[in-house]
Formats: structure tokens, C-alpha cells, sequence
């Protein structure tokens, strides 16, 4: 099974709000707030850990959830960002150029 | 179903966090408009790696929507340094205002490439001959024009500003249909205000009531006439206890200086971010919680006026005739050409003109002889 990455799409704005992610789109300006684990995916979307890390390391030890399913979900919600332009996914890394900076 | 940047600003209004902050980068210009509010001689303006501090500072308070404007944005050799900063390490949702005088296609792809949200541009008339006599840059019409057409082509969102004085009072209607020509938006203030060293002069270029009466029952502007100019509905409690404007609460705005006001229109200096941190003079001024303190029901005047609940009275306008809970004399103009209803101020007014120009008969002297 191929890995997947993920990078923040360098055209959304982006803001923690105590603690709820605003983010809008570089498409057509619309404003979208991530859950919990959107944002978790949104924070840890470096274009170089891929998503099965991200899982391990920050969704399953947050939500107490089993690797496989926690994956599948992360995929689909990851694939959903994307069709929005608020993440860009690829099977290789994404180099850091076409990336944004740490969001806060 | 309320839109999701209102629950956001809401939850803003809450925390105390600054969400939109509007920062001039330069009070020069590459135009001298008739009605510009502002002195254009650099008084030492913020340097460059200041400028990147003062972001770190802003992203750091929870600033979200960051206005870049001026002066002209563009006249700063390091803008684009400032932009990427401000997008690329720090993702604040940019808007620039301009008269995009010196932006060609380079500079349009370099802004899209950046993801800025919205570029608005000032456009005065859709006729060189009215454009260029405000801005006093002939050519600049057309410079403007091309500009939005490099940005359009982009794919960029771009705004045409509109504002409405006596040298363009007829020519609104033509820059809608350029804006709709173009594929951009347009908006349209009708209000000149003072320059913010308090001088009124500048106010001679407003349009009167007989221009204000048609701007405001233009269908193709308000929408429904007769529900945009109706007398509008008593106050109860809950308006009286809301705030009279964002000013201070969820945005304010930074000069090329330094200098924080609660807003651009409201030059009630706060701090200066050479000297405090940005969020200390928002949590901690003085001022900035004087402002804040301020509810529908402080206001001296318009507490017992018939606009109350309808009137887009400006606390910064007000506070630029003397009194920052007073009423703003502009407001109440537009409110009267909206409803051909007078304002407690426009009448109070009246009253002490009457007052001071009163002629009394004098009593008759019976008897007197020529």
C-alpha cells in the first residue's frame, strides 16, 4: 500500500481561534473551521511525515482508536481537505517550497 | 443561518482577540487626491524587519484578516518581502488596497502566486477627465484600469472603491458598469472625512442631501428603497446594551508609524508598537478600554433619536467632532436623506442656531414722535 503526504496549501489563510483552526480558502475565500482531528492533520501536514505516522504518533494516541480504521478516516477527511484546497496530497513528499510556514 | 465569519468574530468579541487589524505601510503616495485624509511626508516610518516584528506580534495575538493599505502600499521597495512574509510564514488572509498604479503583470502574478484574498482598487469615475482631476495624476485612470485587468487575469478577487464627493456625484452608475464590464466588484462610500490631523476643510467635498437622496433610493444599490429608507424601528434593551462598532473590539488599525487606533477613521492613539508589545496596548490601554466600555445607551444625542437603531453612525467620526459618545454629524445627514427624518442632533442643532439668532419685536413706543 502506498504512503500518503500531506502539505498545508500555501494559498489558505490560516488561524488558531483558543484553539479552533480557521482557515480560508485561496479558491474563492471561504471560511472554514477544521474539528480536532482536521486540525491535527492541518498541524502535522509538513509534506514529508506521511499520513500513517500522523496517525500512529498523533490521532490514535488522542482518540484511543484502532491503527487501520483510524488510517481509513484520516484518509477520507485528508482526501475532503483536499477537494477544498486547504491540503495538498501526493504519494512522494511534497518539497517544502510549495508548502506554507507553521500556522498558529 | 448566521454566517460562520460572524460566529467567528463573535467568539473573537469574546476572548478579546483582535481579529482584523488594518496596517498603513506608508503614508506616501503616487497620487494627491482632492479628498485624501492624509499627510503624504514620511515621519519615520516603520523599518522593515519592524514591520516583520509587528506581524510576529499580530499572529501571535490571533490576528486573522490583515488590510495592507497606505498611503500607496506599493511606493515601499520591500513590500513584497513584507507580503511574503505576512502570507508565507505567518498565513494571515491579506487584503490590499491600492490605487495600482504600478502594478503590471509581473507584479499581479506575484500577488496571486502569494494568495492574497482581495485586491481593492480606488476608482473615482470611469471618465479620465473626472478620475484624473482627483487624483491629479493624468493618466492614472487608465494606469488603474490596466492594473485590474492584470490582477483579473489572475484569477485575483478585485474590488473598485468608489468614493462619492462633489467632483464625481454623477458618475457612480458609470463605474458600476465598468466594474461589471471588468468582472469586479464595486463598492460606494459617500463620506469624505476630516484629515486625521483634525483639519475639517476637506469636508466641503461631500455631496449634499440632493445627491445623498439618490444614491440611497437607487434600487440597483440599496435593493429594496422603501425598507432601506424607512424610519427604522424604536430601540429596545438589547440594542441599547450592543456595541456601537467593531472599532477596538475585534479590529483595529496600525499607522507607518507605530501608532495604534481603534481604527483607521478614529485617531484616539492607544500605543505605539515601538515602544509596548501590540497585545499589551490591546488588552491594557487606557483608551483602547475606554472605547471598549462604550454601549448604544452611553451615547449622548442618539439615545433619544429617531435613527437610533437604523443611523451607521462612526464612534470615530463622532470622536473627530469632539465627543467620541456624540453623535457624527455625517451619519446624521445620510440618515436624514434617507427618511427626510431630522436627527436629535440636526434638531438640537437648530435650536441653539435659533437661540443665537433670535429677533425679538421690540415693544412698541407709544407715543413716540418721528
Amino acid at each position: 500500500m502506498s504512503r500518503l503526504y500531506l502539505a498545508r496549501n500555501p494559498r489558505v489563510a490560516a488561524r488558531s481561534l483558543d484553539g479552533e483552526m480557521m482557515i480560508m480558502s485561496g479558491r474563492d475565500s471561504t471560511l472554514f473551521t477544521l474539528n480536532k482531528t482536521a486540525t491535527i492533520l492541518w498541524q502535522s501536514a509538513d509534506g514529508t511525515t506521511p499520513l500513517d505516522q500522523i496517525v500512529g504518533q498523533r490521532i490514535c494516541s488522542e482518540f484511543e482508536v484502532e491503527a487501520a480504521e483510524a488510517l481509513q478516516d484520516a484518509e477520507t477527511l485528508a482526501r475532503e481537505l483536499a477537494s477544498h484546497e486547504i491540503l495538498q496530497i501526493s504519494e512522494e513528499p511534497i518539497p517544502p517550497s510549495k508548502a506554507t510556514g507553521a500556522s498558529r | 443561518m448566521r454566517g460562520l465569519l460572524e460566529e467567528m468574530t463573535e467568539k473573537a468579541l469574546k476572548r478579546n482577540v483582535p481579529l482584523s487589524v488594518q496596517l498603513d505601510l506608508t503614508y506616501r503616495c503616487n497620487e494627491r487626491c482632492v479628498h485624501c485624509y492624509l499627510d503624504h511626508n514620511d515621519h519615520g516610518e516603520m523599518t522593515t524587519a519592524e514591520i516583520k516584528h509587528l506581524l510576529d506580534e499580530m499572529a501571535e495575538a490571533g490576528v486573522f484578516i490583515l488590510t495592507l493599505s497606505g498611503g500607496e502600499i506599493f511606493l515601499r521597495k520591500d513590500f513584497f518581502e513584507i507580503l511574503e512574509y505576512a502570507r508565507r510564514e505567518l498565513t494571515f488572509c491579506v487584503k490590499l488596497k491600492t490605487n495600482a498604479i504600478l502594478i503590471r503583470e509581473s507584479e499581479a502574478a506575484r500577488i496571486r502566486e502569494l494568495g492574497v484574498e482581495s485586491v481593492q482598487i480606488s476608482i473615482y469615475s470611469h471618465r479620465p477627465e473626472v478620475h484624473d482631476a482627483i487624483t491629479l495624476v493624468p493618466g492614472s485612470l487608465h494606469r488603474s484600469l490596466d492594473a485590474v485587468r492584470f490582477l483579473k487575469s489572475q484569477g485575483l478577487r478585485v474590488v473598485l472603491a468608489n468614493v462619492l464627493m462633489v467632483q464625481n456625484a454623477q458618475d457612480y452608475r458609470g463605474v458600476r458598469e465598468l466594474a461589471d464590464e471588468l468582472g469586479v466588484e464595486c463598492t460606494l462610500d459617500p463620506t469624505i472625512t476630516p484629515m486625521m490631523d483634525g483639519d475639517r476643510s476637506i469636508l466641503s467635498l461631500n455631496v449634499d442631501q440632493g445627491a445623498l437622496r439618490e444614491v440611497f433610493r437607487d434600487q440597483s444599490l440599496v435593493g429594496d428603497v422603501d425598507e432601506f429608507c424607512a424610519i427604522p424601528a424604536p430601540a429596545d434593551e438589547s440594542l441599547l446594551g450592543s456595541l456601537p462598532c467593531s472599532a477596538g473590539h475585534t479590529s483595529c488599525y496600525v499607522s507607518p508609524y507605530g501608532e495604534v487606533f481603534p481604527c483607521v477613521q478614529f485617531p484616539l492613539p492607544t500605543g505605539n508598537v515601538r515602544q509596548q508589545h501590540f497585545l499589551d496596548i490591546w488588552r491594557h490601554s487606557d483608551q483602547m478600554n475606554e472605547v471598549r466600555a462604550i454601549r448604544m445607551k452611553d451615547l449622548t444625542t442618539c439615545t433619544s433619536c429617531t435613527h437610533v437603531s437604523g443611523c451607521s453612525r462612526c464612534p470615530g467620526l463622532a470622536f473627530m467632532e469632539g465627543n467620541m459618545r456624540g453623535p457624527s454629524s455625517q451619519d446624521c445627514e445620510k440618515s436624514f436623506a434617507k427618511t427626510g427624518v431630522p436627527s436629535a442632533n440636526m434638531l438640537a442643532k437648530k435650536r441653539v442656531a435659533a437661540n443665537l439668532v433670535q429677533i425679538r419685536a421690540l415693544p412698541a413706543m407709544s407715543g413716540a414722535t418721528a
